[in-house]
């Protein structure tokens, strides 16, 4: 985004990304350069493209938009939100070490425990919230922190402004998935954060139909190894992609304040079901993290997660469910339920996962914008479907 | 057509038949573009064969089914760029690994194993790979791999990919090989015995200069294993419509190979019978040292050629000078493109590195696309008397 959207609201950025920044046509939305090599003009002149890898036209445009919305001095586009995260960490060498969130998203466990625990790189898992816990964690060799918030699927909340100032007093990079919030709502970097990292798939994106990644720097140091390892590693977003994502980014605004209202109706709603056990929604008053969330974010997600009172009602509601899809992801249009157990959390060990609280009686639901009364409908239906079952098939 | 008797087929014809290209359920003479990032569950206990398009969609399925077959393998990856391949591949090494690798080695590679798997603890050996003396010397207790480029960038060097894939294997190593300047039109090193063929697929297989792909393929079942887990673990992987952009380029690879690989050898033969060129590089050359090599493990010679022009002052002169081609980085296009390797793909390699790997400040390399080969020798001639 150009100066001119310097001053501008944030909802006036979103709908504008790309908008007249075409100089030949004037066309209001920016061009798809599906080219992969750029002419130079003469030997050791270059238009500042040379090659899609290293740096695309629409690529650019996201790319500095997503780093203008976060409050960043960087932006860099990947071909998924895994990618983004593996491009990170080859910033880290090996005998380093990782503080990350305890609760947090599978594929990202699997990430390191798997691949990068290989090239000689540890990792702790603590509540991020605790200073005292990450004090007991940090080693001569730590190197970063690594912060979601809130969590997924547990919707833990960690402070952000206090994690980020430990941690710059120890010479840590402060890392923020900020996915399930988006710059909507949240910008870490404006709380003292280095690097903001996005599953761009969700609500960025926000319709289900474009896999990808954002990563976000801040100082010029951090932005320029950032883009050596962008380039190096080759995990680059497409043009096609580039586009369909900024295309979904115009609506945030408005999917986000829906996705939200929904979601906080559905929490309360389930709050008082005689078959849900416990809602877990930052935006509740009851729930530890309200306090800080209402200070470093200007709204809630449109995702949180619940445990029924019985698991065996998991099955039969999964399969009631008639607007409601059940499949994996979140952020989108469409409402999905998710069994986080089997599906997103697999790759996490059952002890990990229970002292945790993923267990088989946890449902993440990823509130659509759908009409919240039709949501409520479907999901009382489900619930009720799953009584009868279980009541039934024990014979009373 | 069963998938047995795809297999059997010649490899134009696996090129148009190659078991996705009917959609099943509407019969539509092109696999879809499934845009969706996740797909519902009808039954919690049945999932869907693809539960997320990281870890799988089915238009990248269909592409990757199509790159298998086309190189012999058992299963194919897409990835977002050739390096996305390169770098998820080598991401089945483990830190204190060692691997063999070309010496003039793409400088992308070279940059990869030199500035950042080396924080990773894993170490490389560059060997020129024409002499299989030298690979064998420079194995270690801990090596692991070695990869091969044949031919090699841009000096065109030929690595017997068979002699080298038995010893690996005898020694208990993977053996890679980045297909990408032959394609497996030409050459097909799982058939040699390779396990892993890699490929920038932006190059011949896309052929159109407009979209930015990677591909690998496995030899064995254990192979395809590991490799989908770090595909699926680091999410390297290609969108659906750049998918389905590349399978509609692959569709004309043989047409596109064959034309570009007689003008590339017309040109050579030009090039080398002018008494202004200090070299030639071609392994279709009679007096190119790989020749023989060259001939047994492939069927041609491919479209690219490189050569020196004696001098950095020149070869600049001349890529301000030449009007048809495009002077830019790639290669393997529709589209003719003349690059200087010293300042563009092997930039990032130290000069003294390149001076002796031969990749001199005279030398340019020439991508020979489907322009008439007068209308390019043309144009080169009166760039070379103008510098």
């Amino acid at each position: 985004m150009g100066e001119r959207n310097k001053e501008w609201r944030i909802e006036s950025r979103l709908a504008q990304i790309g908008s007249v920044e075409e100089p030949v046509t004037g066309a209001v939305n920016y061009p798809i350069y599906q080219a992969t090599a750029f002419r130079h003009p003469r030997l050791g002149q270059s238009t500042g493209f040379d090659y899609i890898r290293t740096k695309s036209p629409t690529r650019k445009v996201l790319e500095d938009a997503a780093a203008a919305l976060e409050s960043g001095d960087a932006g860099f586009a990947c071909s998924s939100g895994m990618a983004a995260l593996q491009t990170v960490f080859t910033l880290f060498s090996q005998g380093d070490h990782l503080i990350v969130s305890l609760d947090l998203y599978g594929g990202t466990y699997r990430l390191l425990e798997r691949i990068m625990s290989k090239f000689g790189v540890t990792a702790s898992y603590v509540d991020t919230n605790d200073l005292d816990a990450l004090e007991r964690v940090r080693q001569e060799n730590t190197k970063a922190v690594i912060i979601e918030t809130p969590t997924n699927p547990l919707m833990m909340i960690t402070d952000l402004e206090a994690v980020s100032t430990w941690a710059r007093s120890h010479g840590l990079l402060t890392i923020v998935d900020n996915t399930l919030m988006t710059p909507y709502f949240q910008r870490p970097i404006e709380l003292g954060a280095d690097i903001v990292v996005h599953s761009a798939t969700k609500y960025l994106g926000g319709h289900n139909d474009v896999l990808a990644g954002l990563i976000i720097t801040k100082g010029e140091e951090l932005s320029q190894e950032m883009a050596i390892l962008h380039n190096s590693i080759g995990a680059v977003l497409s043009p096609s992609d580039s586009y369909q994502l900024m295309r979904g980014m115009k609506t945030l605004a408005l999917r986000m304040e829906r996705h939200e209202s929904n979601a906080l109706a559905i929490a309360k709603f389930l709050q008082t079901h005689p078959q849900v056990a416990e809602v877990f929604h930052p935006g509740l008053e009851d729930h530890p993290g309200y306090a800080t969330q209402r200070k470093q974010s200007s709204g809630n997600t449109g995702i949180f997660s619940f445990k029924v009172t019985d698991a065996r009602y998991v099955e039969p509601v999964l399969r009631n469910l008639n607007l409601i899809a059940f499949a994996e992801s979140l952020g989108g249009v469409e409402s999905l339920m998710t069994y986080p157990a089997v599906q997103t959390h697999a790759d996490i060990p059952e002890e990990i996962r229970n002292a945790v609280g993923v267990d088989d009686r946890l449902l993440r639901f990823s509130v659509g914008i759908e009409h919240v009364e039709d949501l409520i409908a479907d999901l009382s239906h489900a619930l009720e479907a799953a009584r009868q079952e279980v009541e039934g098939g024990q014979g009373v | 057509m069963s998938g047995q008797e795809k297999r059997d087929n010649k490899f134009e014809t696996k090129l148009i038949h190659f078991g996705s290209e009917v959609d099943e359920a509407t019969g539509a003479s092109s696999v879809p573009i499934y845009q969706a990032s996740t797909f519902h569950h009808h039954d919690i206990f049945n999932p869907p064969q693809h539960d997320y398009s990281r870890s799988g969609n089915p238009t990248r399925q269909a592409l990757e089914d199509y790159i298998a077959v086309l190189e012999g393998g058992v299963q194919g990856f897409a990835f977002a760029s050739g390096m996305a391949a390169i770098s998820t591949t080598l991401m089945l090494l483990s830190a204190g690994d060692h691997l063999i690798v070309t010496e003039d080695v793409y400088g992308g590679t070279y940059r990869l194993l030199s500035n950042i798997l080396t924080r990773m603890n894993i170490e490389t050996t560059f060997v020129d790979m024409t002499q299989p003396e030298l690979v064998k010397a420079a194995l270690k207790p801990n090596t692991k791999a070695v990869y091969m480029e044949t031919p090699s960038n841009p000096t065109l060097k030929i690595t017997d990919i068979a002699e080298i894939s038995t010893w690996a294997r005898e020694h208990g190593l993977l053996s890679i090989v980045d297909n990408t300047f032959m394609t497996p039109y030409y050459q097909r090193p799982i058939e040699l015995g390779s396990d892993i063929v890699l490929h920038s697929a932006t190059k011949f297989l896309g052929g159109h200069s407009d979209v930015l792909a990677g591909l690998a393929v496995a030899r064995t079942e254990e192979i395809a294993r590991q490799l989908k887990y770090v595909q699926n673990g680091l999410g390297t992987v290609l969108g659906a419509q750049d998918s389905w952009l590349l399978m509609r380029g692959m569709k004309t690879l043989g047409a596109r190979m064959a034309h570009s690989e007689v003008s590339a050898r017309k040109l050579a033969d030009w090039l080398s019978r002018r008494s202004d060129i200090e070299a030639v590089y071609y392994p279709g050359l009679p007096n190119h040292p790989g020749r023989e090599v060259q001939e047994k493990q492939s069927t041609g010679y491919g479209a690219v050629v490189s050569f020196d022009v004696g001098s950095g002052e020149r070869a600049k002169k001349l890529l301000n000078q030449v009007k048809l081609p495009l002077v830019a980085v790639s290669l393997g296009a529709v589209e003719s493109i003349l690059s200087y390797p010293a300042m563009m793909s092997h930039a990032s390699m130290p000069p003294e590195v390149r001076a002796e790997r031969g990749i001199t400040d005279g030398l340019l390399r020439f991508s020979v696309g489907l322009e008439d080969i007068d209308d390019l020798l043309a144009d080169l001639d009166q760039a070379l008397a103008n510098s």
